[in-house]
C-alpha cells in the first residue's frame, strides 16, 4: 500500500515527507527530479515512475507534486485517486491547496495525513468524518483554544464513521433548512477549421449544498432521465432504485458534496453553444501574418452566453500582434505567447454586428513560417441552462417533518473546449 | 497565528530551548512546544534528541497531545528502541481506555513502532481489540496485524493472529470485513502458497454484502479480492458480475476498474450466446469512457488498462472512437496512449475520420507525437488495406510540407508499406527521391536506401543516388552501412552492367575498411555468393518477402490473458506479468482467465497454479538483428569443421548429394560452368575464395532465413546440442549394437510456449527412430501433436504420425518413438547432419534443428566384396581421401572391430604389417553412397589413424565422428 508521501513544490524544493510505514529516504525523490526534467513541463511528467526498488505515483495539482512511494503491486488508480483526495481535503480545510497554506498548517496536515492512512491503507477520507476528528483552522477557533486551552482535535469517535451510512453524522440540526442543486455541464469539444464538430461531448455533474436537519431520505427525479445512461453517483445513492426507477434516492452528507456525474456521448447531439469563424495565416515572405475571428451565438436557447474568452497559443516566432477587436479587449504576451481575447457577453438579438478581432501579426525577421497551426481554446458560460437539455423534476424529502427550502441551479460552461486552425 | 511560526526558531540552542518548554508545567506551553518539535521533524531536521522529553508528555488526557506525541514515537523509535520501552505502559493503559477511539488509536500507533521489544508487548492488547466490542477498534486492530507481520511473521503466526483475521471476514460490520481483506490481502503477497484467502461460494457471498455497504477504499479490496476466485460454473460467474456491475457506476475510478477487471475475467466463464453476456459487453462501455473525463493522472493508467481491453475485446470500445481524439493541451503521456488505441480500433468503418485526425496532429508542436502520428498513419494503412491508398496520399501531403522530421518519419512508414502491397504505389517513389538531401535520421535513410535497392530497375539513377551515399560510408550508422550494402548489391543484381565498380567499391568498404563484424561478414556473405554462384545469389536476395502483419505490436495471447486478470494494478501500466518486475513477489501466481464453460477444460483454481517456475514470456519473432547473429552462427560452425584444404574439385561431391546420383555426367559439367568466369569472378581475391572453402550451400543457408526464421533462431541451441551429442563422458556402457546417444536437449521450453523436447537418434534394426521425451512446463493441456521435417541431406522424414495419443497434461512428460524413412525430399544442409524439424500442437508451431549420427544412415547390407573394394579404392581419386586421427581408445583391433560392425561398418579385410593391424571397411549409406575405410591399429599405441575415402568427401568428416563416436561409448 501507499508508504511514504512526498510533497514538492513546482521548482523542485521537496516541502514535506511523511511515512506510513519504515522511512524512506527522501533521495528517492531524485528519480522523480530526473524525470520531472525530462518531461519538460510540469503537466508532462508521468505518473508512474519506475524507480529500482520503489515505484513513484505522482500528481500534480495547484503547483504542488504529491509525489507517492509504493513497494508493493497496489492499483495505480487507487493511489491515484487517494492523492487526489487529499489535495481536495487541503483545499476544504486551507482554502486552497498552495505550499504556503500547507506550510502555515503543517501541523494540522501532518494530523491529517496521520488520519487518512493506516499503515498505507485509508482510513478516513470523508470531509465529515476528517472534520469531526480534526478541526479546520479558524481565527476564533484559535483564539478560543488559546484562551479555554481545548483544542482542534475531536475527542470522541465520529459518529458517521461506522454507521452503514458513513458519511453523515448524527444530530445535525439547522434552523433554517435548505437544499441546492446545482446541475453544470462542461462542453468538451473539438472544432475543425471549417467550424465542423469533430468529436463534442458533455461532462455533467450536480453539485449538491444540503443543510437539512436530522436524518433525511431524499428523491431527486427528472424529467428526462433517459439522456443520462453514463452515470457515477456518490456512495450514498442507492443503485438499485436508479436502475429500476431512474430516480436518484438517497441520505445526503451534511454540507456540499457531488451528488453524481454523467457523461454524454459523442454519439448524441452535442449542441454547441457559438459558431467561431476564423483565419490565421502567416505569409512565406515578409515575416508577418494575418488574423481574423469571428464569433456568434448559435443555438442557446434564448439564454445569453457570457464569459466569452477566447484563447491562442501562438508558434514561437510570433513577437506581437496588431489587432482591433469591436468587442470586448485583446492581450498578447509576448513571453508566454498567448493571445487572450476576452468577449464578454454574446448578444442574440444583434445578429448583424458580430464581435470580430482582426488584424496583423508580426513575426521575428527571417525565422521560417511556423509550420504548427495555433488552436483556439473557447471559454464560456451559459446560467440557467443544462445544454444536454437535463431537467430535475422534483425533490422530495422523507424522514422528516419539517419543510425544506429547495433549489437547483443550472449553467453550462465550456470545459475543454477546441477550435483547429 | 498559523503553524509558520513554528518554522522561525532557527537560532542557535533550539533544542536546548525546546527541552526546557517541553518540560514546563503549563500544559499549554507542551503542546506548543511539541507542536514546534513536530514542525521541525516533518521538514526533515534531526529532533531525535528529545526523545525522553517528548515521551513524557504522553501521558496527558488531551487528545491533540497524546497524537502528536505518538507522531514523534512512530518517527524515532527506531532510532532509539530503549526509549522507546518508556511509552509500552502508556500504550498498554490505553488499549484499555473506555474510549474506542483511544483504543484504536493506540492499538495503531504501537503497529507502527517497529521495534521488537514494543512489539512483544503489543500481542495481547492486540489480541483484544481483534475481539474489541466497537467495529471501530476492530477495523483498527485488523490493519494492525497486517504491519505486526511486516515486522515478525513468525509472531504473527505463532500468535494464531492470521485465524482471527480470517475470521473477521464473516464480521456483520462491512468496514471490519474491508479491512480484514486488505490486511489478509497484503500478507498473501509476502505468502504465495499460504492461502489465506480460502474463497468459497460462502466467503464470496459474504464479500458481495460487504461490497454494497463499506467505503469506496474496502470496495477496491474486496474487488481486487473477488477477483482472484474463480466460480465454479457460469451460472454462479453470471450471479456475481450481476452483483458487481453496479460499481461501475462509482465515482472512484479505482473501484469502476477494479469492478471491470473482475467483470472482464467472469466474462470469459458465461456462454457467448448467453443475453447477459451481451448485457455486459455493452455496459462496459460508459464506465471506461468515463474515465477519460477524469484528471489526466487517471486518464493515463485508464488509456493503459484499455489497451488491453481493446485487444481482449475489441467489440466493447468499437463505436467510441471518438473518445481517443487527442486534445491540444492533453499531457504527452496521455496524447501517446490515445493514438495507439486509435490504431487499434481503426478499421474500415471509421478509417476516414481517423486519417483525417492523423494528419491534423502531424501538424501540431510536440515532435514525438507528431512522429508517432506519422507512423500510425502507416500502421492504418498496413492495418486496413481499403485505406492503404488514402494513407499513401495523406503522407505524400506531408511529404510536401518538408518538414524535415515528418518527412523522414514518412519515408519510413512508406517502406514498410511497400513491404505490405508490393507493386502498388512505386508511383510515389520519384516524389521520395526529391526528398533524399534532407534525410538526417538514420532510420530515414536507412529506409530510402531500401526503397531504392528495392525498386532499383525503375529509378533510372539509382546507382548515382547509392554512390552519393557512398562517399560518406564510415560516418554512416550500422543500419545505413548494412542497408547500403544490401541495396547496392540488388541493384548489381538487377543491372549488372554499370553497377561492378560500385558494387566491388562496396564490398571492400564493408569488408576491408570496416571494424563492424556485422556489417563485415554480411559483406563477405555477400561477396562469397556473388562470386561462386550468382544464379544463386540473385534466388537468395532477390527472393520474395515475406509479408509484414498489421499487428506486430500486439500483446502475445497467453500475456495478455495474464494481464486482464491484473487490469488496473502496475502490471497493467507496465504491460508486463507482475513476476517480471515487482519487488521481492516471491513466487508470483500466474493468474489465468478461467475456462469458458463446455470448452472441455477443465477450469483449475488459478490459486493452485505453479508458481515459482519462472516462465520466461514465449519468444516473439526474432528481431532483424537476431536473425543476423544467428545466421552467422549457422554459417560459421561449420566452416571450424570442416577439413583446411578443400580442393576446388570436391565441390563436384557436393553437387551429386543434392542430386543423389555418384556417376551423373551433367553434374561434372555443371561444375565446370560455375567454376567458369562470370562477371563476378573477376574480383582478384582468390585467397578469399580459397579460404572460404567453396560452398555453394549457402545459397540455402542464406535462403533459409525467408522460409523460415524461427527455426534459424534457434541455431544457437544445435551448437549446444552438437557438443552435447559427442558429449563422450556420458558413460553409458553399450557392448555391440547401435550406440544411442543420450537424449539431448532439442527445444527448451521458453522458446516453444512450455513445450520442452528432448531426444536422440537411434538404428535398431534396420530401422531408424527418433526417441524423443516431450515435456509440458506451460500450464494448460496440450494436444494435437504432430511433427515435420524440413528437406534435409538424407531425405529423413517421419514415417509414421507422432504417437502422442493422451493429452499432455502440465508437468508431464510422454516418450515417443518416432520411426523415420528416408525417401524424403532431399536438400543439402550445413552442416550436413542437420535436421530442422517443426513440432505442432494446440497452442502453437515451434521449430527447432538438431543434429543426428551419420552411422544412422549406414545400412545393414553396407559389407563389400573384397575384390570391389579393392577396385572401388583404387577408383575414387587420391584427392578425395581424408585422415583423421582416433585418440585414446584402448581396444585391441578385433574388439574395435566388433563394436564397429554394431552400427554397420564392416571389416572386411586385416592386415597386420610392423605389430600395427590394417582394418579394411566399407559402409554403405542409405542413399547409396560407399564409404571406405583404413583403420590402422598398432599395438601399444593407443591413437588409431583412419583414413576414409569417398566419392563424396563431404562425408568423411561425419563417419569419423561416428567411428569417435562408437569407439569411444
Amino acid at each position: 500500500m501507499i508508504h511514504s508521501l512526498f510533497l514538492i513544490n513546482n521548482v523542485g524544493d521537496l516541502f514535506l515527507e511523511k511515512h506510513w510505514k519504515s522511512v524512506i529516504s527522501r533521495s528517492v525523490c531524485d528519480y522523480f527530479f530526473e524525470a520531472r526534467e525530462k518531461a519538460g513541463e510540469p503537466d508532462n511528467v508521468p505518473p508512474v515512475i519506475r524507480t529500482p526498488h520503489h515505484y513513484l505515483i505522482n500528481i500534480y495539482r495547484d503547483k504542488i507534486f504529491f509525489v507517492s512511494v509504493i513497494q508493493t503491486e497496489v492499483p495505480p488508480l487507487f493511489v491515484i485517486e487517494f492523492l487526489h483526495r487529499v489535495a481536495e481535503t487541503f483545499q476544504d480545510y486551507f482554502g486552497e491547496c498552495s505550499e504556503t497554506t500547507i506550510k502555515e498548517n503543517m501541523v494540522i496536515v501532518y494530523e491529517l495525513l496521520e488520519e487518512m492512512l493506516d499503515n498505507g491503507f485509508p482510513l478516513a477520507t470523508e470531509s465529515n468524518i476528517l472534520k469531526e476528528l480534526i478541526r479546520p483552522p479558524n481565527i476564533l477557533r484559535t483564539m478560543v483554544n488559546t484562551i479555554t486551552g481545548s483544542s482542534n482535535v475531536g475527542e470522541t469517535l465520529p459518529t458517521g464513521q461506522l454507521s452503514t451510512i458513513p458519511w453523515r453524522r448524527a444530530g445535525v440540526k439547522y434552523t433554517n433548512n435548505e437544499a441546492y442543486f446545482d446541475v453544470v455541464e462542461e462542453i468538451d469539444a473539438i472544432l475543425d477549421k471549417s467550424g465542423t464538430t469533430v468529436f463534442a461531448e458533455i461532462q455533467g455533474v450536480i453539485d449538491a449544498c444540503v443543510k437539512l436537519s436530522g436524518m433525511p431520505d431524499l428523491t431527486l427525479s427528472f424529467m428526462n432521465p433517459r439522456l443520462l445512461d453514463d452515470v457515477s453517483f456518490h456512495p450514498c445513492v442507492r443503485y438499485k432504485r436508479w436502475e429500476s426507477e431512474r430516480v436518484i434516492s438517497f441520505i445526503p452528507p451534511d454540507g456540499n458534496f457531488q451528488l453524481m456525474s454523467y457523461h454524454i456521448s459523442a454519439q448524441n447531439l452535442v449542441a454547441i453553444p457559438v459558431y467561431v469563424k476564423q483565419n490565421i495565416s502567416f505569409f512565406e515572405s515578409g515575416s508577418s501574418g494575418r488574423l481574423d475571428i469571428t464569433v456568434s451565438p448559435k443555438q442557446t436557447m434564448g439564454k445569453v452566453v457570457e464569459c466569452v474568452v477566447v484563447t491562442i497559443h501562438m508558434p514561437k516566432v510570433v513577437l506581437s500582434a496588431s489587432l482591433n477587436a469591436t468587442q470586448g479587449t485583446y492581450k498578447y504576451d509576448p513571453l508566454t505567447k498567448i493571445l487572450v481575447w476576452d468577449i464578454g457577453k454574446l448578444n442574440p438579438q444583434n445578429t448583424q454586428k458580430q464581435p470580430n478581432l482582426k488584424g496583423s501579426l508580426s513575426l521575428q525577421s527571417g525565422a521560417p513560417k511556423p509550420e504548427e497551426n495555433p488552436s483556439l481554446n473557447i471559454d464560456l458560460k451559459i446560467q440557467q441552462l443544462a445544454i444536454s437539455g437535463l431537467k430535475v423534476n422534483r425533490l422530495d424529502m422523507y424522514g422528516e417533518k419539517y419543510k425544506p427550502f429547495k433549489g437547483v441551479k443550472y449553467v453550462t460552461k465550456a470545459g475543454k473546449f477546441q477550435v483547429r486552425t | 497565528m498559523t503553524d509558520s511560526k513554528y518554522f522561525t526558531t532557527t537560532k542557535k540552542g533550539e533544542i536546548f530551548e525546546l527541552k526546557a518548554e517541553l518540560n514546563s508545567d503549563k500544559k499549554e506551553k507542551k503542546k506548543e512546544a511539541v507542536k514546534k518539535v513536530i514542525a521541525s521533524m516533518t521538514v526533515g531536521k534531526d529532533v531525535s534528541a528529545l526523545f525522553p522529553d517528548v515521551v513524557n508528555c504522553m501521558q496527558t488526557d488531551n487528545l491533540e497531545l497524546k497524537k502528536l506525541v505518538y507522531l514523534y514515537l512512530m518517527n524515532y523509535a527506531k532510532s532509539q528502541p530503549d526509549m522507546a520501552i518508556m511509552a509500552v505502559n502508556t500504550f498498554v493503559k490505553d488499549c484499555e481506555d473506555p474510549n474506542p477511539l483511544i483504543r484504536a488509536l493506540a492499538v495503531r500507533t504501537m503497529g507502527c513502532i517497529r521495534v521488537d521489544k514494543i512489539t512483544e508487548y503489543l500481542c495481547e492488547p492486540l489480541r483484544k481489540c481483534l475481539k474489541d466490542e466497537d467495529p471501530y477498534v476492530r477495523k483498527t486492530a485488523a490493519v494492525c496485524v497486517a504491519k505486526l507481520h511486516d515486522i515478525n511473521a513468525q509472531l504473527v503466526e505463532d500468535q494464531g493472529f492470521l485465524d482471527t483475521l480470517k475470521d473477521l471476514i464473516s464480521d456483520s460490520n462491512p468496514m471490519v470485513v474491508a479491512n480484514a481483506v486488505a490486511a489478509l490481502s497484503e500478507i498473501a503477497e509476502s505468502h504465495p502458497n499460504s492461502n489465506l484467502l480460502d474463497l468459497n461460494p460462502q466467503t464470496i457471498n459474504k464479500l458481495l454484502t460487504a461490497l454494497n455497504e463499506c467505503t469506496e477504499w474496502g470496495q477496491i479490496f474486496i474487488l481486487d479480492c473477488l477477483a482472484n476466485y474463480t466460480p465454479r460454473d457460469d451460472r454462479e460467474s453470471q450471479s456475481i458480475c450481476e452483483r458487481v456491475t453496479p460499481r461501475l457506476s462509482h465515482a472512484n475510478s479505482a473501484v469502476v476498474l477494479s469492478a471491470v477487471k473482475v467483470l472482464m475475467k467472469f466474462m470469459e466463464m458465461l456462454p457467448k450466446d448467453l443475453d447477459y453476456y451481451g448485457t455486459l459487453l455493452k455496459k462496459l462501455a460508459p464506465p471506461l469512457v468515463t474515465l477519460l473525463s477524469a484528471e489526466p493522472e487517471l486518464q493515463y493508467v485508464a488509456l493503459r488498462n484499455i489497451n488491453l481491453i481493446v485487444q481482449k475485446r475489441p467489440e466493447i470500445l468499437k463505436h467510441e472512437m471518438k473518445v481517443f481524439f487527442v486534445k491540444y493541451n492533453d499531457p504527452i503521456y496521455v496524447k501517446l496512449e490515445k493514438l495507439d488505441i486509435m490504431i487499434r480500433l481503426a478499421s474500415q468503418a471509421n478509417i476516414a475520420q481517423v486519417l483525417a485526425e492523423l494528419k491534423e496532429y502531424a501538424t501540431e508542436v510536440d515532435v514525438d507525437f507528431v512522429r508517432k502520428a506519422v507512423r500510425a498513419i502507416g500502421r492504418c494503412a498496413i492495418k486496413v488495406e481499403q485505406s492503404a491508398e488514402r494513407c499513401v496520399s495523406t503522407l505524400l501531403d506531408l511529404i510536401q510540407t518538408k518538414v524535415n522530421y515528418v518527412v523522414q518519419e514518412a519515408i519510413v512508414v512508406i517502406k514498410d508499406i511497400f513491404r505490405k502491397y508490393p507493386n502498388k504505389y512505386e508511383s510515389v517513389i520519384a516524389t521520395l527521391c526529391e526528398n533524399l538531401d534532407s534525410l538526417d535520421e538514420p532510420e530515414a535513410r536507412a529506409a530510402m536506401i531500401w526503397i531504392v535497392g528495392e525498386y532499383a530497375e525503375r529509378i533510372d539513377n539509382a546507382d548515382e543516388l547509392l554512390e552519393s551515399f557512398l562517399e560518406g560510408f564510415h560516418d554512416e550508422s550500422t543500419q545505413v552501412q548494412l542497408q547500403l550494402l544490401t541495396a547496392i548489391v540488388k541493384l548489381f543484381l538487377k543491372k549488372p552492367t554499370e553497377t561492378q565498380e560500385l558494387v566491388q567499391q562496396v564490398l571492400s568498404l564493408a569488408t576491408q575498411d570496416s571494424d563492424n563484424p556485422d556489417l563485415r561478414d554480411r559483406g563477405y556473405i555477400y561477396w562469397r555468393l556473388l562470386s561462386t554462384d550468382p544464379v544463386a545469389a540473385k534466388e537468395v536476395v532477390l527472393a520474395e518477402k515475406p509479408l509484414i502483419s498489421e499487428e506486430t505490436d500486439l500483446i502475445e495471447p497467453t500475456l495478455l490473458d495474464e494481464l486482464i486478470c491484473h487490469i488496473g494494478t502496475l502490471a497493467s501500466v507496465y504491460h508486463k506479468p507482475p513476476s517480471a518486475f515487482v519487488e521481492g513477489s516471491r513466487g508470483v501466481q500466474h493468474k489465468r482467465l478461467p475456462a469458458r464453460a463446455g470448452s472441455g477444460e477443465s477450469a483449475e483454481s488459478p490459486e493452485v497454479g505453479q508458481s515459482g517456475t519462472s516462465e520466461a514470456p514465449p519468444a516473439v519473432i526474432p528481431s532483424q538483428g537476431d536473425l543476423l547473429g544467428d545466421l552467422l552462427n549457422l554459417d560459421l560452425a561449420p566452416a571450424t569443421t570442416t577439413v583446411p584444404s578443400v580442393q576446388p574439385s570436391m565441390q563436384m561431391g557436393a553437387m551429386d548429394l543434392l542430386g543423389g546420383g555418384l556417376d551423373s555426367l551433367p553434374g561434372v559439367s555443371h561444375r565446370t560452368e560455375m567454376q567458369s568466369p562470370q562477371p563476378s569472378s573477376d574480383y582478384s581475391e582468390r585467397e578469399l575464395g580459397g579460404d572460404i572453402g567453396g560452398s555453394p550451400s549457402m545459397g540455402a543457408a542464406l535462403g533459409a532465413p525467408a522460409a523460415m526464421p524461427a527455426a534459424l533462431s534457434n541455431a544457437p541451441a544445435v551448437g549446444g546440442g552438437l557438443g552435447d551429442l559427442f558429449d563422450l563422458g556420458g558413460g553409458v556402457g553399450m557392448p555391440t549394437g547401435f550406440y544411442v546417444a543420450p537424449k539431448t536437449l532439442f527445444l527448451p521450453a521458453m522458446k516453444a510456449k512450455g513445450l520442452e523436447i528432448s531426444g536422440t537418434f537411434a538404428r535398431r534394426g534396420g530401422i531408424i527412430q527418433m526417441d524423443l521425451s516431450l515435456t509440458n512446463k506451460a500450464m494448460s493441456v496440450m494436444t494435437d501433436f504432430a511433427i515435420q521435417f524440413n528437406r534435409n541431406s538424407f531425405g529423413l522424414a517421419p514415417a509414421g504420425p507422432l504417437q502422442v495419443l493422451t493429452p499432455l497434461t502440465p508437468n508431464q512428460t510422454i516418450d515417443v518413438s518416432l520411426p523415420l524413412g528416408t525417401t524424403g525430399p532431399v536438400m543439402k544442409m550445413e552442416p550436413l547432419n542437420n535436421l530442422q524439424v517443426a513440432v505442432k500442437n494446440n497452442i502453437d508451431v515451434f521449430y527447432f534443428s538438431c543434429q543426428y549420427p551419420l552411422s544412422l544412415l549406414f545400412v545393414e547390407d553396407g559389407k563389400m566384396e573384397r575384390q570391389v573394394f579393392l577396385a572401388t579404392w583404387k577408383d575414387i581419386p587420391n584427392d578425395n581421401e581424408a585422415q583423421f586421427q582416433i585418440k585414446d581408445v584402448h581396444l585391441n583391433s578385433d574388439a574395435a572391430s566388433n563394436k564397429l560392425q554394431g552400427s554397420n561398418i564392416f571389416t572386411i579385410a586385416k592386415r597386420t604389417v610392423d605389430a600395427q593391424d590394417m582394418l579394411y571397411q566399407s559402409i554403405k549409406l542409405t542413399n547409396g553412397i560407399w564409404v571406405l575405410a583404413e583403420m590402422r591399429v598398432q599395438t601399444g599405441n593407443p591413437n588409431y589413424t583412419l583414413s576414409i575415402k569417398c566419392r563424396a568427401p563431404e562425408v568423411s568428416q561425419f563417419v569419423y565422428q561416428c567411428y569417435e563416436l562408437v569407439l569411444k561409448n
